[in-house]
């Protein structure tokens, strides 16, 4: 038996071992899990962590690292902010997909049009349909105090069957012999988000997945506002009594995610995704969230963390085509992730102390 | 377009059958959140016993072992939420998104080599002549038992909840935790039953949906069945018999808009399949607007972990 | 006078990490006997009734009722020997009915519409009806400390422990609750009764055991010492009353009129016509019992509440559809009750905390950016004047004992040097030489100037440093009037006498 002694402080060690003990705990219980799987856990696990920066296809991986990570940190940078106010936008996915709809819809309505002006026009619609897609739970509940989470994780499925409608209606490439799927827009010179340099994964998404970072630390670091989203998920009487307007700043943090995640959306579609399909989605809305956790809410933890993940799909990837690792246990091993940091996290704020026998 | 073809008596009996996951979800949930707890993770629990309900049914080739199953499969997951959130005083909203991932990811690698097997069918309850009583028989007497069996639990969930100690107890523990353990409850324990409870009977929802309502299993089966429960709750503003009223008008309009595709509507398919969420958003709205004595039901400390200090 | 003894404590120690919350307690309660435990705020007192009721565990030493060894390892332990409790805290649920109250504290209760019966039935013998159907939320203060009592009555204890019963109630409402606890005590039951407040001890009580910082200093009979020898034996030192400069008030800094707010919470009270004036240099009191509308009047003039335009006004100027950063700007400064979660962020350091409340008149923050070395120095700068014992600034709040964050909470806003200072129960919880350290601070701050307002619900602090009072009932503000020359009785008609005590306003139960 044991029990909880709560902290006088918040210990700072484990503040930033915790990440690093659930890592370890994940990989061991994933490697049992892959055992199970009748794979070698060694073997999966050295393909997951090791091969994708070290090993013999690295150069290409490495790049795609760049890729999967950039959304995701991206997306939860935003999401990040909310949390740390206790506002609860879990929707990113559906902020996601919209973003890509209106800033890809904004392209495909000029072309073939090429000019300079066209891209920066469809990054800035590709924001404003996340944050629109995010106003609405954010209205709904500074106007009538409905739960944020479960409205903008509805809206998530109603942005699934949009775009459902907008691959095999609307936005169906007209040329596209009636397969479903926009306009490829690596073919629009004026409207595509290629990579930098080739194979380096580095894109526009990248850029502003860093960007966005800097920013979100400089926020929560030195600002008065950052102070106000702290306290607000703190103590929210007290910010109340500090002076923060509930309502604004809901809107604010549900509007700043939604835009965030409409921007990677945005750069995904028009980037490595290269068109709206059906399922160019790939539940990165939904990663994040662990992402976000996994960094501590912290912009620089995020950073770190959106790497991590990129790693197991990455290396999930790899393990499933050369190991024949099903492509679930990745999800599961995410997933584990995610309950060993929620259950190691308890050592920040409180001590563990053994009972033995014996002992009053 | 060609509204004749629904039959008002088959629409009401097949929403019934449809309304049978959330509702058995939803009612779990109501228990869970009456203690205080706020689980996320129903969804995540439903496509845990959908799987390990399909499992056992077609390994054991009874449906009514699968549905244990089921219910085991989410009363396990549960278990996980208990112990991070009761134990580790994790954060309860995390913590239930976390259950949800991991249980979308879990119930597909379980269910690999699942794909395109029937389940044994789950039979119809038979009350002889009465099923062939025009009108009534179809609607009251022609389901399987678990039509039947999350009817009783509402009563039961409603019985103990009003009436019995137990019941008192649940919900002095939703009101405040503080105080009930001032009196010298352990409020933990009686969370991790509630947990447990609301656990088991997502599962068993959801194994309906694999077992009943679809029936095979497909990855991801649940599609969202289980934060429409979690949205019933709020509907119902934590009232048992609510509940019931609630997954019978999402049953309705899931069949209706059904219905309504088959028939070949004007409306375009996409925007009836979109409907029973925007549905869901227009009655929260409405739920939560509602403001005074109607929000006492809801539980004082849900969401908020209980640590006792001294 | 010998009794026989019904508890007896020998040896009885606690240790929390860093706390040595009760060393080596010895002493004993007589059958019928009335005992008061007395002692200041951290001195032990909770710790040691918590091992007596089973919720905690000594770590050493022994207990024994009626001569047999005593240790209940739960509450219903406690209870099947005969000991009962009414907690100051923390035991009702607002939002469950009096008789569903009543059953969650007993072990085997009686179906509910024989609970119904017998809750009437008790209640009205001791004097303190109550209607087993309400809502417990509905109840005053008084009342809901009835449902307590009734609770425990019901189960007929052996011994009766009462946690700072009166705090909540007003002069006429502590006689009633005295004459029901003569009532029982003649009847045989014994009464541990725990209270810093000497007058009520004197009156009440038997025998005495006093505690200090977790051991017994000593143990008399009441009524043969003076409220200022108890007070001694209890703080261990002599304390200064407050002083100040005798100074005329200037003109009138902070007017409300007019003001009607409802209430946020289902429970709460709604403001009434709330109108009151107070003058630069002047202490206007507040009092009332909880829940008659202190929190709500606090929201309003924070600014957590907005009002219409004219409802508050400082030197003229209407500031009632502001925030709390405008009217700070404009000279008002306030101090919540509730210290951990409201005043201060508790996970937060003192630094941040700083931050919290003095950003706009200290000037911490530059074009939103925060001047953390600056904002660094003003805490520390409300540390060292205050007197805050801490390791430092970049401890967390929480860390801090209550006294020693209710110093910074106060120092923080006083050093704001603000025009008007609104404070609401500001010694609550804390100990002796804290509460006088506070009290003085308030006095100075008006002596420079200051227009202040202290909402209180102890009288005895009111008396002290208020040159006004006023009343705060059902959410309506009393005239004030002068505090020189008020006596109690006349205080507690302000205070709206017995709250819901209609019923029991027969000649047979007024023992004032």
């Amino acid at each position: 038996m044991f029990i909880l002694e709560k902290r006088p402080t918040p210990s700072r060690f484990w503040l930033y071992a915790t990440p690093v003990v659930a890592v370890l705990l994940t990989m061991i219980a994933g490697g049992l899990l892959f055992a199970l799987l009748g794979t070698n856990p060694f073997a999966v696990i050295k393909t997951i962590f090791w091969d994708p920066i070290f090993g013999e296809f690295a150069f290409y991986l490495r790049g795609q690292l760049l890729v999967k990570a950039g959304p995701l940190i991206l997306i939860a940078i935003g999401l990040s902010l909310g949390f740390r106010a206790g506002i609860w936008n879990i929707g990113a996915e559906g902020q996601y997909i919209m973003g890509a709809i209106v800033g890809a819809g904004v392209g495909l309505a000029v072309y073939p049009t090429e000019s300079r002006l066209i891209y920066p026009v469809m990054v800035i619609a590709g924001a404003l349909g996340g944050w629109a897609w995010a106003m609405i739970p954010a209205i709904l509940k500074t106007k009538f105090n409905t739960n944020e989470i479960l409205v903008s994780l509805m809206l998530v499925y109603v942005a699934q069957t949009i775009l459902a409608k907008a691959s095999t209606g609307f936005l169906r490439n007209p040329e596209g012999a009636g397969f479903p799927g926009s306009r490829n827009f690596s073919s629009y010179k004026a409207a595509s988000n290629p990579e930098f340099f080739a194979g380096s994964g580095l894109h526009w998404g990248g850029i502003a997945a860093l960007v966005a970072a800097g920013l979100a630390y400089v926020l929560l670091q030195r600002h008065i506002v950052g102070f106000q989203i702290k306290l607000t998920g703190q103590a929210p009487r007290a910010a109340k009594f500090h002076g923060v307007s509930p309502n604004r700043l809901v809107m604010l943090c549900m509007g700043l995610s939604g835009a965030l995640a409409g921007l990677a959306g945005l750069f995904e579609v028009t980037g490595p995704a290269g068109q709206i399909s059906i399922d160019f989605n790939v539940g990165y809305g939904f990663t994040a969230i662990i992402v976000a956790f996994l960094g501590r809410l912290n912009p620089i933890g995020i950073v770190l963390a959106g790497f991590l993940m990129a790693l197991t799909y990455v290396g999930g990837e790899m393990a499933a085509t050369n190991m024949g690792l099903p492509a679930a246990a990745i999800q599961v091993f995410q997933g584990m992730l995610l309950f060993f940091l929620l259950g190691v996290d308890v050592l920040t704020n409180y001590r563990i102390r053994l009972l033995f026998r014996g002992t009053r | 377009m060609d509204f004749g073809s629904i039959n008002p008596v088959i629409l009401i009996a097949s929403l019934m059958v449809a309304a049978v996951p959330i509702m058995l979800a939803a009612v779990g949930e109501l228990v869970v959140e009456k203690s205080g707890v706020l689980n996320l993770g129903v969804e995540g629990m439903m496509v845990m016993g959908a799987i390990c309900g399909f499992i056992t049914a077609v390994e054991t080739g009874s449906p009514f072992l699968g549905f244990l199953g089921g219910a085991a499969g989410g009363a396990g997951l549960s278990l996980v939420f208990a112990l991070l959130t009761q134990v580790f005083l994790a954060n309860q909203v995390a913590t239930g998104l976390a259950l949800t991932l991991f249980g979308l990811g879990l119930s597909a690698l379980m269910g690999q080599g699942y794909n395109g097997i029937k389940p044994p069918l789950t039979p119809d309850v038979p009350f002889g002549p009465l099923a062939q009583i025009p009108a009534l028989g179809p609607i009251l007497f022609a389901h399987d038992w678990v039509v039947y069996f999350s009817v009783a639990v509402i009563a039961v969930t409603w019985w103990v909840l009003k009436a019995t100690r137990l019941g008192l107890i649940i919900r002095a523990v939703g009101e405040s935790h503080d105080a009930a353990h001032a009196l010298g409850y352990k409020v933990n324990r009686i969370r991790l039953g509630c947990i447990t409870f609301g656990g088991a009977m997502a599962g068993m929802g959801g194994a309906y949906v694999s077992l009943v309502r679809v029936p095979q299993w497909v990855d991801g089966i649940t599609a969202g069945a289980g934060w429409i429960a979690l949205a019933i709750v709020v509907f119902a503003s934590w009232r048992p018999w609510r509940v019931l009223i609630g997954a019978y008008l999402f049953g309705g309009i899931t069949v209706l808009q059904l219905n309504l595709q088959a028939a070949g509507s004007a409306i375009p398919v996409e925007y009836l399949s979109m409907s029973p969420y925007l549905i869901t958003i227009i009655v929260l709205v409405i739920m939560s607007s509602g403001k005074g004595r109607a929000a006492l039901n809801a539980p004082a400390v849900l969401g908020q972990n209980f640590h006792a200090a001294r | 006078m010998a009794r026989d003894v019904l508890l007896a404590l020998e040896g009885i120690s606690k240790t929390y990490p860093g706390v040595k919350a009760n060393d080596d307690v010895t002493f004993s309660i007589g059958a019928g006997e009335v005992h008061a435990l007395l002692g200041e705020n951290g001195a032990g007192k909770s710790t040691l009734v918590k091992m007596i009721y089973g919720l905690v565990r000594p770590d050493d030493g022994r207990m024994t009722l009626r001569s047999a060894a005593y240790a209940p390892a739960k509450p219903s332990e406690a209870r099947a020997a005969g000991v009962a409790m009414v907690f100051q805290h923390f035991s009702l649920f607002d939002a469950l009915n009096v008789a569903e109250n009543v059953a969650l504290g007993m072990d085997n209760p009686p179906p509910m519409r024989e609970l119904a019966g017998r809750i009437r039935e008790v209640s009205e013998g001791y004097g303190l009806p109550l209607d087993p159907s309400r809502l417990v939320g509905d109840l005053s203060a008084g009342e809901r400390q009835r449902v307590e009592i009734i609770r425990c009555l019901l189960q007929d204890p052996k011994l009766l422990i009462m946690d700072e019963p009166t705090s909540v109630l007003t002069p006429q409402e502590v006689a009633i609750l005295f004459g029901t606890l003569r009532q029982l005590a003649a009847e045989g039951t014994s009464i541990l009764y725990i209270s810093h407040k000497l007058e009520e001890i004197r009156a009440l009580c038997d025998a005495a055991t006093i505690l200090r910082r977790g051991k017994v200093v000593g143990t008399c009979t009441p009524a043969e010492k003076s409220a200022r020898e108890l007070a001694e034996m209890m703080v261990g030192m002599t304390l200064k009353s407050p002083e100040r400069e005798a100074a005329e008030p200037g003109p009138v800094a902070l007017k409300v009129m007019g003001l009607s707010l409802a209430s946020p919470s289902a429970f709460g009270t709604s403001l009434k016509n709330i109108g009151f004036e107070v003058r630069q240099g002047e202490v206007l009191g507040i009092g009332g019992v909880a829940g008659n509308g202190q929190d709500e009047l606090m929201l309003a003039l924070s600014g957590e509440m907005r009002a219409p335009r004219d409802a508050v006004q400082i030197h003229g100027r209407g500031i009632g559809d502001t925030g709390p950063n405008e009217r700070r700007k404009g000279g008002l400064c306030t101090a919540p009750e509730e210290r951990l979660g409201h005043a201060a962020a508790p996970d937060m350091s003192l630094t941040e905390n700083a931050l919290l409340s003095a950003g706009v008149r200290r000037v911490l923050t530059r074009k939103g950016f925060i001047d953390w070395p600056k904002t660094r120095a003003y805490a520390e700068a409300v540390v060292s004047t205050f007197d805050v014992r801490t390791p430092g600034v970049g401890t967390a709040a929480r860390a801090l004992s209550g006294g020693n964050l209710q110093k910074f909470v106060l120092g923080r806003e006083i050093m704001q040097e603000p025009e008007v200072i609104i404070v609401n129960q500001p010694t609550w919880g804390v100990d002796a030489a804290a509460a006088a350290f506070i009290r003085q601070a308030l006095l100075d701050r008006a002596s420079k100037g200051a227009a202040v307002v202290v909402i209180s619900q102890d009288i005895d602090e009111i008396m002290e440093i208020a040159d006004r009072f006023a009343a705060l009932n059902e959410g309506r503000l009393s005239a004030p009037v002068p505090t020189k020359g008020l006596t109690i009785d006349r205080i507690g008609l302000m205070l709206g006498g017995a709250h819901g005590m209609h019923e029991a306003e027969g000649p047979a139960h007024v023992h004032s």
